[in-house]
């Protein structure tokens, strides 16, 4: 048998010129530690979500962001650049606003976590979500779950008189002002420039407009 | 992302001693720096550690008048803490400054001083870097390098240290307390804990395999006018090209440090002295040793432009 006809000939010259290249370019392996091949390993894990007790079986890799979307069909809660840059996947998890993408689902074992879904609901719309069709606080609307949750919860914030980068005394107390709001909403992008109507929306909301 | 396992420290030297054990292990808190890279395979933990629920999570006074922080204080509430916001306001100012409201409420003391560099070529694996793959080469050097390094780097590394909170840290002299796999606890002073990149950017501070940061320490308060100054390319959300942390007294003497400009925050003590004659005088002792690349080189008129800034604010 010739080399040609030799079925496994193609995928051994494959592997040696992929290694080849990795070579070449001189970071193909990403990691300084010994790679471990390791099978997935599943784990169970509990929380509440929108008043609901749920208990999964899950890939523990799974982030809180997908264990929603992916295994709990709450897609309300968008996944934008999935690295903590976008605020697309903003949820409310004891009260706190946190990015879904970087947080593993298994590490929020006895939570209770608030969606999109779980501010309120097409026929009983969170005041923050009325305020937002009222002002047209979106266009496409990808990002608009994110904002929401992120707006509800930067109420919340100015109001436990947690400062921010544009409070001027710390000492003092947090005033609630345009330029606070805006300052706190700084970790939800919305790339199609909804900006100041979102921000109208939650003056609205607020009182403050 | 590579498959981990996964398990629940029950107690600090617990944690230390699993850490040794498996080789590669990385403790998790936040993990808003982790996963991060370990979905981009950067790192590749085969184990991961949950030191969440060691109550690592108070402030407290310390015997010497000072604060006592755990290593697992969330970075909001950190910044919210009366006592921080009254006698360190630098470190709240400079917390508040860094990442979002959503991040602040998940990332963690210990892990804002671990956090590693947001230099490009680290972040894409096909690139060489150093500080990724030891002895791969830095594609940072000739490379797109507007935000490196202008002082303290070496010919293996140019990164910064991204850390806004690190710089506040420097400033106030604050102490690393941390536990060893064999339960021996140590005292690691900031000045001390992160290092320059040297020949060995991939060794970014002075723990040993598996140590474990327990607490950050402030001495007592040193009284001034506190001042945090970062200049980034959008006003949040962004991280420092240049930060400026300060502490000014009424007689013009104080304390400086900066961000955005080297491997570690930039402290030279020797430098503060100059402090009565302005900030050129400041800025000439801090960057006496300066190499910037030609894509860097407006970070030394920037950092002097915005310690001039900062004095100025500081006499109100
Ligand atoms: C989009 C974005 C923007 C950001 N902008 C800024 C910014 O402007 N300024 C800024 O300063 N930061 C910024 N950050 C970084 C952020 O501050 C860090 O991700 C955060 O502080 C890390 O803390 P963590 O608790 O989540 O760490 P983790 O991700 O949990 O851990 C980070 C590292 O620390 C180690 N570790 C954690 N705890 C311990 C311990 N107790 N003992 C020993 N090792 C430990 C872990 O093993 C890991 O290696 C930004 C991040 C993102 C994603
Ligand atoms: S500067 Fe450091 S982190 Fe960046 S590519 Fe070079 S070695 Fe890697
Ligand atoms: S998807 Fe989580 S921040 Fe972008
Ligand atoms: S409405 Fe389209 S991204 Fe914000």
């Amino acid at each position: 048998m010739d080399d040609a006809s030799d079925p496994d000939f193609n995928r051994r010259d494959v592997l040696v010129g992929t290694t080849a290249s990795f070579a070449l370019t001189g970071g193909g392996t990403a990691a300084a530690q010994p790679i471990a091949v390791s099978a997935p390993v599943v784990s169970k894990v509990a929380f509440r979500v929108n008043g609901k007790d749920q208990v999964l079986d899950l890939d523990l890799r799974t982030t809180l962001l997908d264990a929603l979307r992916e295994h709990l069909n709450l897609t309300g809660t968008k996944k934008g650049c999935d690295h903590g840059q976008c605020g697309a996947c903003t949820v409310i998890v004891d009260g706190r606003r946190i990015n879904a993408c970087l947080s593993l689902a298994v590490m929020h074992e006895g939570d209770e976590i608030t969606t999109i879904e779980g501010l309120g609901t097409p026929t009983d719309l969170h005041p923050m979500q009325a305020a937002f069709v009222k002002h047209d606080g979106y266009q496409c609307g990808y990002c608009t779950p994110g904002q929401i949750c992120s707006a509800v919860a930067v109420l919340d914030e100015i109001k436990a008189g947690i400062p921010s980068h544009v409070t001027r005394d710390l000492t003092g107390t947090v005033e609630l002002s345009p330029a606070e709001i805006r300052e706190r909403m700084s970790g939800n992008i919305c790339r199609c420039g909804a900006y100041s109507n979102i921000i109208d929306a939650i003056e609205d909301v607020a009182g403050v407009a | 992302m590579r498959a981990f396992t996964y398990q629940r420290a029950a107690s600090p030297a617990e944690a230390a001693a699993a850490a040794l054990k498996t080789p590669g292990a990385k403790f998790i808190a936040g993990g808003t720096n982790l996963l991060d890279l370990m979905k981009l395979e950067i790192e590749t933990p085969p184990h991961l550690i949950d030191v969440n629920g060691l109550g690592l999570d108070k402030i407290e006074p310390t015997k010497g008048g000072g604060l006592r922080i755990g290593a697992l204080v969330r970075n909001t509430d950190l910044a919210a803490d009366a006592k921080v916001r009254k006698d360190y306001a630098v470190l709240s100012r400079a917390l508040l400054a860094g990442a979002s409201g959503q991040l602040r409420n998940k990332a963690t003391t210990a892990g804002n001083l671990l956090q590693r560099t947001r230099c490009p070529y680290f972040y894409d694996t096909n690139q060489a870097c150093n500080k990724r793959l030891p002895g791969s080469g830095c594609s940072a050097i000739g490379g797109i390098s507007r935000q490196h390094a202008v002082v303290g780097a070496s010919t293996a590394c140019i990164a910064t240290h991204p850390s806004d909170m690190a710089v506040a840290m420097r400033l106030l002299d604050a102490k690393v307390e941390t536990v060893r796999p064999n339960g021996q606890t140590r005292v690691i002073p900031i000045a001390d804990f992160h290092r320059l990149p040297g020949t060995t950017p991939h060794i970014e501070t002075s723990l040993q395999p598996g140590e474990f940061i327990t607490a950050v320490t402030l001495p007592k308060p040193i009284g001034g006018t506190h001042i945090y100054t970062k200049v980034r390319d959008r006003a949040s959300y962004a991280f420092a090209l240049v930060s400026v942390a300060a502490v000014i007294q009424t007689d013009g003497t104080g304390r400086i440090a900066l961000g955005g400009v080297a491997h570690k925050p930039w402290r030279v003590e020797a430098a503060e002295k100059e402090l009565p004659r302005g900030a050129k005088a400041v800025s000439a002792k801090l960057f006496a040793n300066a190499v910037p690349t030609p894509e860097n080189r407006f970070k030394l008129t920037l950092a002097e432009r915005t310690l001039a800034a900062a004095l100025l604010e500081a006499k109100g």
